[in-house]
């Protein structure tokens, strides 16, 4: 029989459609995964075993009906646990979110489980999405299935090694600065963050507003555009939802084809501090590029080396907002309400430095600071105008070529604890990821090879301008058949049995 | 850079109790000497934010997002409250709000 944990999700809907395996067959399968490897993985927090063959069989007896099944009918997906679901645990790896049951579904939930796809469980991140390692989870670490002393990359570490240690063909991430694409990169996975606005953002937990995006995580760019299409499109509910049609990422995906195509190679992101063997991979993957027909120049985007700064400005600030819900009030954690006869304000203070760890705290101390009078225009004001700044970068670049490439993150996997008390080292993780963040363009990592030196998986960032995106789907089929063609199998074969 | 504010404990200590954090004590020069830093490092953005740039708050240029006036169903009040840490007569039940006497 099919190892059905090793197919695609394409593959798994068309065993499915076909009846040669059940969909029950296949979420046991994936949930009989869970069970052998997660202890040392640890990429889930929660695992819904019931709510999974329910779905499953749900997808079954639709088959048995002659129903029409979706593209992705019956194919397992883990969920990031910042996205709600009712009446499922969602933490946002936190404490203070610990046994908190959603009474409602994200947008983003409701339309996976309207299209058949079965979610196994909740993966593990950093808490509230902030981090680069998923070390900043309250739950403990996930392991990287590369090397189980490494990290995952973050937030999306749990979502990345899900996918990478076929415990689950898809992924549902959340890309803030790079928390899909980092994790992609470094466990050797294809990750995806649609333009902002693009896929609605109801239901997730808000870390800062106007950067959060939730895109699709998976082991090959075609099920990457089958997962971004079945979760993007405009949602009422989200008013900064974008009310225009979803590019066709699936077509872009089938036809991988870039000749023709200008590329451009960003001076600023690849230089300096960027490990040799990240270097030398991308530069191959740049060769293949040239080789395949399409036109690669260098192009400059000047003020990119300042989004890392206006990038750590704009999020405290907006995080530091957005985390005043978590007050100890209406949900989640209360702590010290019976120790004397506390004001309201002392029981805030108590439940939010129990139930928020080290780094979510320095955050919103940053952004309390930075948009505290006196310091406003200094530095909440200063990292809008780089914003405009970066936007304006990638304006002009996409005058002369058609997408961007860099490598995604400018090291391979680093060890667990390596960095975990330098929180500026943690933050240069992000340095190509974040500026697609800032402009609201669309971004994609996809694996190109192992770094010579440690055999570790290296992304490449693919850039297109907003609204854009089936451009990275075409650019990255191209460049995923022709290493495939090379390599012989797929990269995940090289990874360690687990 | 050098016109950077430098962090002091009390500074944290202000910028915790703005934020509703009881941070201990021991804890505070620990974070100001982390939060001097980060903010060293991402103070460069005045080398750039020159007056004629305007500022961007938001990627999409969306203005006034209105939707028809209608009745949706909502979530009940039981489904609102179930994840309260303290619920009295279908009410969240809080801590007193005002100082004693």
């Amino acid at each position: 029989m099919t190892d059905l944990i090793r197919l695609t999700a394409a593959q798994t809907a068309a065993v499915v459609a076909s009846g040669e395996a059940s969909a029950v067959e296949v979420a046991q399968a994936h949930l009989d995964r869970i069970t052998a490897v997660d202890e040392r993985v640890h990429a889930f927090l929660h695992v819904d075993t019931e709510g999974a063959l329910a779905a499953a069989a749900a997808v079954d007896t639709a088959r048995a009906a002659g129903e029409h099944l979706g593209a992705l009918a019956g194919v397992p997906l883990a969920l990031k646990d910042v996205m709600t679901q009712k009446g499922i645990p969602t933490t946002c790896g936190s404490r203070i979110l610990e046994g908190w049951r959603p009474p409602y579904d994200a947008t983003v939930t409701a339309r996976l489980k309207a299209a058949g796809v079965v979610i196994l469980g909740k993966t593990n991140m950093d808490e509230f999405a902030m981090g680069s390692s998923t070390e900043h989870s309250a739950y403990g670490p996930t392991h990287n299935p590369w090397d189980l002393e490494r990290i995952p990359g973050g937030s999306g570490g749990g979502s990345a090694a899900a996918v990478a240690a076929f415990e689950a063909p898809l992924a549902i991430g959340t890309d803030t600065g790079g928390s899909i694409r980092q994790p992609a990169a470094v466990t050797g996975t294809v990750g995806v963050k649609p333009t902002y606005g693009a896929v609605s953002r109801y239901g997730l937990v808000a870390l800062a507003s106007s950067l959060d995006q939730a895109g699709p995580c998976a082991r090959t760019v075609l099920d990457t555009a089958l997962l971004h299409a079945t979760i993007a499109g405009h949602d009422p509910l989200d008013s900064t939802s974008a009310p225009v049609p979803v590019p066709d990422v699936v077509g872009a995906a089938l036809r991988g084809d870039v000749r023709g195509m200008k590329i451009g190679v960003v001076t600023e992101l690849g230089g300096e501090g960027y490990q040799a063997g990240v270097r030398q991979r991308f530069d191959e993957a740049v060769a293949i590029l040239t080789e395949l027909g399409a036109e690669v120049v260098e192009v400059s985007c000047p003020n990119f080396p300042y989004a890392l700064a206006a990038y750590y400005l704009i999020l405290p600030s907006e995080c530091s907002s957005n985390l005043a819900k978590f007050d100890g009030m209406r949900f989640g954690l209360r702590v010290g309400e019976n120790d004397g006869s506390p004001s309201v304000e002392q029981v805030m203070g108590r439940t939010r430095a129990a139930g928020f760890g080290d780094e979510t705290i320095r955050r919103i101390m940053l952004g309390t600071y930075a948009l505290s009078a006196g310091y406003y225009d200094a530095y909440y004001g200063s990292a809008q105008k780089v914003r405009t700044l970066i936007t304006r970068d990638f304006a002009a670049a996409f005058e002369q070529v058609d997408v961007l490439v860099s490598p995604t993150a400018p090291t391979t996997a680093f060890k667990l604890g390596e960095k975990l008390d330098d929180p500026l080292a943690m933050y240069l993780n992000d340095i190509a990821t974040i500026p697609a963040n800032l402009a609201g363009t669309p971004g994609m990592s996809l694996p190109v090879g192992l770094a010579p030196e440690d055999g570790l998986p290296v992304g490449l960032q693919i850039m297109a301008p907003a609204m854009g995106d089936d451009r990275l789907y075409n650019v990255g089929a191209a460049l995923e058949a022709a290493l495939l063609e090379r390599w012989g199998r797929p990269i995940l074969e090289e990874a360690p049995s687990l | 850079m050098s016109d950077t504010p430098s962090i002091t404990r009390d500074d944290v200590a202000h910028l915790a109790r703005l934020a509703r954090i009881d941070v201990p004590p021991e804890q505070l020069d620990h974070y100001a000497e982390q939060l001097q830093v980060i903010l060293g490092a991402v103070a460069q953005v005045s080398e750039v934010a020159s007056d004629d740039v305007p500022p961007m708050s938001h990627p999409l240029p969306l203005v006034n997002v209105f939707r028809e006036d209608v009745v949706r169903p909502t979530l009940s009040n039981a489904e609102a409250l179930s994840g309260a840490p303290s619920v009295e007569s279908e009410r969240f039940r809080v801590p007193r709000i005002l100082d004693e006497e």
